[in-house]
């Protein structure tokens, strides 16, 4: 009886034995739930950043570089026993009440384990913490790239990095940015971005309940190494960019120099300018309200974004179109007392010679001349009326870019103001409207507005005889074959070559014996264009464009300094020291340049109402 | 005759086996990658207490068979002594008082009790006259298993002390009515049942139940009386184990049992521990992440793993089929043991190695079952595998013993006829 009795209780025995391997049957082998759930709970997945692609000058000077930031990060779940609270909030510098209002951030923002304690920790905190890491179990470093820059200069060709927003996280396509990533945001860091980024690379590792790493996953072999990512050669040249940066110090406006055989964009200077530094990620929040609130807008690039009239500045395109429709011919002659009468209106020009040639009246910057042109223009019998006849105006301007973007690589570019037809519909009534109410089209007052950028352009048009390439600031991506396709595509002017040289001839003669003869250069002939731009709202916006050496142009460029004076006194001198700077850096003539040199740098052209408002530190003098 | 005195081969090799798997899942569970060797740290201290218990294991061998025999009451008693001394000078450690300190060591003499139980037992059913009929030997027996499990209860280790029920199946083995085993069973299922149910869904079936057996022999009027006293039985015991399980038992055995039985899922609280562990075995797969390699283990997210929780090392870094081999090597073993004590010749030793047998059969049905989410959270160790000087001592003593008895059983056979 006894036997079967030890023979149920080996049954038994066999029978737990054959329950319990099912059993681990069941959830090892049969349900992967727990695998899953173990992964969860101790695999963490970490972000290796690449490098991003550094920017060079066209003459491969680094201008921009990579500094590391690190975000103090958490584990989660966190488990704060045996955390030192108190002496962690000593380290990092808050009190228990930040603690805890950023660990409750922390855990509410969290994503696929881990989550930001501190952004931007600094080097020297950085250090501190790091030392004592492994008494705050949970909490980590992760270290990311952010700009930093070898020069005090062109802060708005460059742009700057920042947060990705949360728009642009659930619009992209590829699923390449997190929570958390930085962007280009401005600049060339924006419109390269997908060639800077790079590609990030991914670390699989185990952690201990603490949230401590414990070691690689697989040996490594799911990691990803990060690609770091393109540099960049700007067509910039930094010296010159720093060069007119100087001469603009303590002005409003801008400069634009284009490399007219190219389009390549040499300096892109819009004044008051901030210190990109004060831009990157871990100073942005300190000075962006600073540049918000400053009356000069240092934000704001002129360059590319502010319309301005063009003024006499625009009298040679005037001159160019007045010669291909026909209104006028190289030997046009009219003359001028002082003034272009228009019915009971006077229209003022300044003293000069009474009969004006086409050379004259660019050089002497003779309004009259452009009324007239402008009349016959509009009157030519070819046009069934005024409307064609300033359509026909219109698609010239067109031609040189004018009204529309240029597609430049550079934030926040601006069409320009190139009005339609319907807009003086509007104003004085359909067929209402003549030559008269539009004359000073023709002398660049009134509906017209070009940016800098639109104002190289044409001087890098004229330069050329009859085309361009759009403009760009960047010369080169290493790594990549071209920049993009359409910066490579010739721009042709709907003006014939041969009207060209009379015109380039007038602006020559500027410089020689005209408007801009008292700040002409020796040895550079230089062609171009002054302006003095009537500005409601205070003293004229002074403008300048020309372009160098006259017969083997190097260099286009586009000055205004805005509630200055007259276009000779400041852009003009500004543009014809940049030439020089650009043409002859080692000139041996000094003293002619030394004087207006001093004499731009020095001169603070800031209204007065302004200045108190400005706060030195943006600009990092 | 000497010749014949040989060690059971079988065993010792499970025996090796069994403490093979247990030093390297110990070394896993508790070493830094690479930190220290095998015979550092706590699986070097492992190796060393089956070091230690080989000498024992010599020494037993050098010893007379008898010796035992003659001497189990001193055990018994020397050890019921030891659980005593324990209660006033022992050191608490983990809200139990079961710790002896001996200079650096700590011993905890409920380990050793099972072993001084089980000569008791032995001898007390191996005795002339010893009957399972006799009210006084039930007494006696019960109070031979009583007295140590109360002691350990005292001590606040609850755990241990239900070790001391597998005694019921040498009982069972050697003459007690089965109907003991079937009780249980019952207060088991109506124990688990009132629980998951609730006491009134369990007695309203219970009544149910007679009203259908009522009206299929109405017709016999003897079965009348007996199956209403058996109906209200139940449903007395039924709501008895609502008032023990609602007044008696402790809040952490409460919620271990409802845990287990899904009543309440508490994963950060009371469930922690079978949580974490099923998730450490079940993400074994088939194969196991390979040895020294398992997250859950490195990441010391269960607690008590190189002690109570070692089988999760096992499952994790093992998979399906270390945890299978661990297990059939433990039955194998066991049943072994079954068989040594079914060939003994002498009632004393049969007892004995049964004994052993049927407590090693206990720690691995109640271990490996809550660590796969079967049993409640019981602390008691896996023979052998988990870390633990006390356990590794007493067990090896016990089974050095219980192969010394079965190496020397043709001696009986000698004795008796000469």
């Amino acid at each position: 009886m006894n036997n079967h009795r030890a023979g149920y209780i080996y049954l038994a025995l066999l029978l737990i034995g054959v329950i319990y391997i099912l059993r681990l049957l069941q959830i090892q082998v049969l349900d992967d739930k727990y695998a899953v759930i173990a992964e969860k709970i101790s695999l963490r997945r970490q972000t290796v950043y690449p490098q991003r692609g550094l920017i060079f000058d066209r003459e491969k000077n680094l201008v921009v570089y990579n500094e590391p930031v690190y975000d103090l990060m958490l584990s989660l779940p966190i488990r704060l026993k045996g955390i030192d609270t108190g002496s962690f909030c000593e380290i990092l510098e808050i009190d228990r009440r930040e603690f805890d209002k950023r660990l409750a951030k922390a855990k509410k923002r969290s994503y696929r384990g881990k989550s930001v304690f501190k952004k931007n920790v600094s080097n020297i905190l950085y250090a501190r913490v790091q030392e004592r890491l492994y008494e705050f179990k949970g909490f980590f470093f992760e270290i990311r790239q952010d700009r930093n820059y070898k020069y005090n200069s062109a802060a708005h060709v460059l742009g700057y990095l920042g947060e990705i927003n949360r728009n642009q996280l659930k619009k992209q396509e590829e699923g390449y940015y997190e929570q958390g990533d930085y962007n280009g945001k401005k600049g060339v860091e924006r419109f390269y971005e997908d060639y800077l980024r790079g590609v990030k690379g991914e670390k699989y590792f185990y952690v201990d309940k603490f949230g401590v790493n414990k070691g690689s996953y697989k040996e490594g072999k799911l990691d990803v190494e990060p690609i770091d990512g393109n540099n960049l050669f700007l067509s910039i040249d930094i010296d010159l960019q720093q060069y007119g940066e100087l001469l603009l110090n303590n002005k409003m406006g801008s400069v634009v120099a284009i490399e007219p055989q190219t389009g390549e964009v040499l300096a892109l200077i819009s004044s008051p300018f901030y210190n990109p530094a004060n831009f990157n990620i871990q100073n942005r929040g300190k000075f962006y309200s600073k540049a918000i609130n400053d009356p000069t807008k240092p934000i704001f690039n002129r360059a590319v974004s502010a319309p301005y009239p063009p003024g006499s500045t625009f009298k040679p395109v005037m001159a160019l179109i007045g010669l291909e429709d026909g209104a006028i011919s190289e030997n046009t002659h009219f003359g001028c007392p002082g003034y272009y009468k228009l019915g009971r209106r006077i229209i003022k020009c300044h003293e000069h010679t009474y009969s004006t040639s086409l050379q004259r009246s660019i050089a002497s910057s003779c309004n009259t001349y452009y009324c007239n042109t402008f009349k016959s223009m509009m009157q030519l019998d070819k046009y069934a009326n005024t409307e064609e006849a300033y359509n026909s105006w219109r698609n010239y301007l067109q031609s040189f870019g004018l009204g529309a973007k240029l597609g430049v690589d550079v934030s926040g570019e601006f069409k320009g103001w190139l009005m339609d037809p319907s807009f003086y519909d509007k104003m004085h009534g359909k067929d209402r409207w003549s030559y008269a109410n539009i004359i000073s089209l023709s002398f660049g007052q009134g509906e017209l507005g070009l940016t800098p950028l639109q104002m190289a352009n044409v001087a890098s048009s004229i330069a050329n005889r009859g085309y361009y390439f759009p403009p760009h600031v960047v010369k080169q991506i290493e790594g990549i074959e071209s920049i993009p396709q359409k910066y490579l595509i010739k721009k042709h002017i709907k003006v014939s070559p041969s009207n060209f040289s009379p015109v380039i001839e007038g602006m020559f003669e500027v410089t020689k014996t005209g408007t801009g003869s008292g700040v002409a250069i020796k040895g550079i002939d230089i062609a171009g264009k002054t302006g003095t731009v009537q500005n409601p709202h205070g003293k004229n916006h002074s403008a300048y464009m020309a372009f160098a050496p006259v017969n083997d142009p190097k260099i286009a460029i586009a000055v205004v300094v805005e509630e200055s004076g007259y276009g000779a006194t400041w852009a003009a001198p500004i543009a014809h020291l940049m030439i020089e700077h650009y043409l002859q850096p080692d000139s041996v003539e000094v003293s002619s340049r030394e004087y207006l040199e001093t004499k731009m740098k020095n001169s603070n052209l800031i209204p007065v109402k302004y200045r108190e408002l400005q706060d030195a530190s943006l600009y990092g003098k | 005759m000497e010749s014949k005195s040989r060690i059971d081969i079988i065993s010792l090799f499970l025996f090796i086996c069994i403490a093979a798997i247990g030093v390297a899942s110990v070394y896993s569970a508790t070493s830094e990658q690479g930190a220290y060797t095998l015979l550092e740290g706590r699986s070097g201290k492992q190796l060393m207490w089956f070091g230690v218990s080989a000498f024992l294991g010599i020494v037993i061998f050098l010893l007379n068979a008898n010796f035992f025999e003659v001497f189990s009451w001193y055990f018994y008693v020397a050890l019921m002594l030891l659980l005593v001394v324990v209660l006033v000078i022992g050191a608490d450690i983990n809200g139990a008082r079961s710790w002896i300190r001996v200079g650096s060591f700590s011993i905890q003499p409920s380990e050793f009790a099972k072993y001084g139980t089980a000569f008791a037992v032995a001898s007390l059913l191996s005795s002339i006259g010893v009957s399972f009929e006799k009210r006084n030997d039930l007494l006696k027996m019960l109070g031979v298993i009583l007295l140590p499990a109360i002691l350990i209860i005292l001590q606040g280790d609850t755990g241990s002390a239900l070790v001391f029920s597998s005694f019921v199946l040498v009982f069972y083995r050697e003459g007690l009515t089965p109907l003991i085993l079937i009780l249980g069973l019952v207060v088991v299922f109506i124990f688990v049942v009132t629980l998951v149910y609730g006491g009134v869904y369990f007695s309203i079936g219970v009544l149910v139940i007679l009203l259908v057996f009522y009206a299929f022999t109405y017709t016999n009027k003897n079965l009348l009386v007996p199956s209403i006293t058996i109906a209200v039985l139940a449903i007395l015991l039924s709501m008895s184990v609502q008032f023990l399980f609602t007044n008696i038992l402790q809040e952490h055995q409460k919620k271990r049992i409802q845990v287990t039985l899904n009543l309440i899922e508490d994963n950060r609280g009371a469930g922690y521990n079978v949580n974490q562990s099923k998730i450490a075995i079940g993400s074994g797969g088939a194969t196991g992440k390979g040895f020294l390699n398992g997250s859950h283990t490195k990441g010391n997210f269960i607690p008590e793993q190189e002690t109570d929780f070692i089988f999760c090392t096992i499952g994790e870094e093992g998979g399906w089929v270390m945890s299978s081999l661990t297990i059939a090597l433990l039955v194998a073993f066991i049943l072994r043991l079954y068989h040594l004590a079914s060939r003994a010749k002498k009632k004393f030793k049969r007892i004995f190695i049964f004994s052993l047998a049927s407590i090693i059969f206990f720690h691995l049905m109640v271990n490996v079952g809550m660590t796969i989410g079967l049993m409640p959270v019981i602390g008691i160790p896996l023979p052998l595998v988990s870390y633990g000087g006390s356990s590794i001592l007493a067990f090896s003593i016990f089974i050095f013993t219980a192969l010394k008895m079965d190496a020397t059983r043709d001696e009986d056979l000698i004795s008796i006829y000469s």
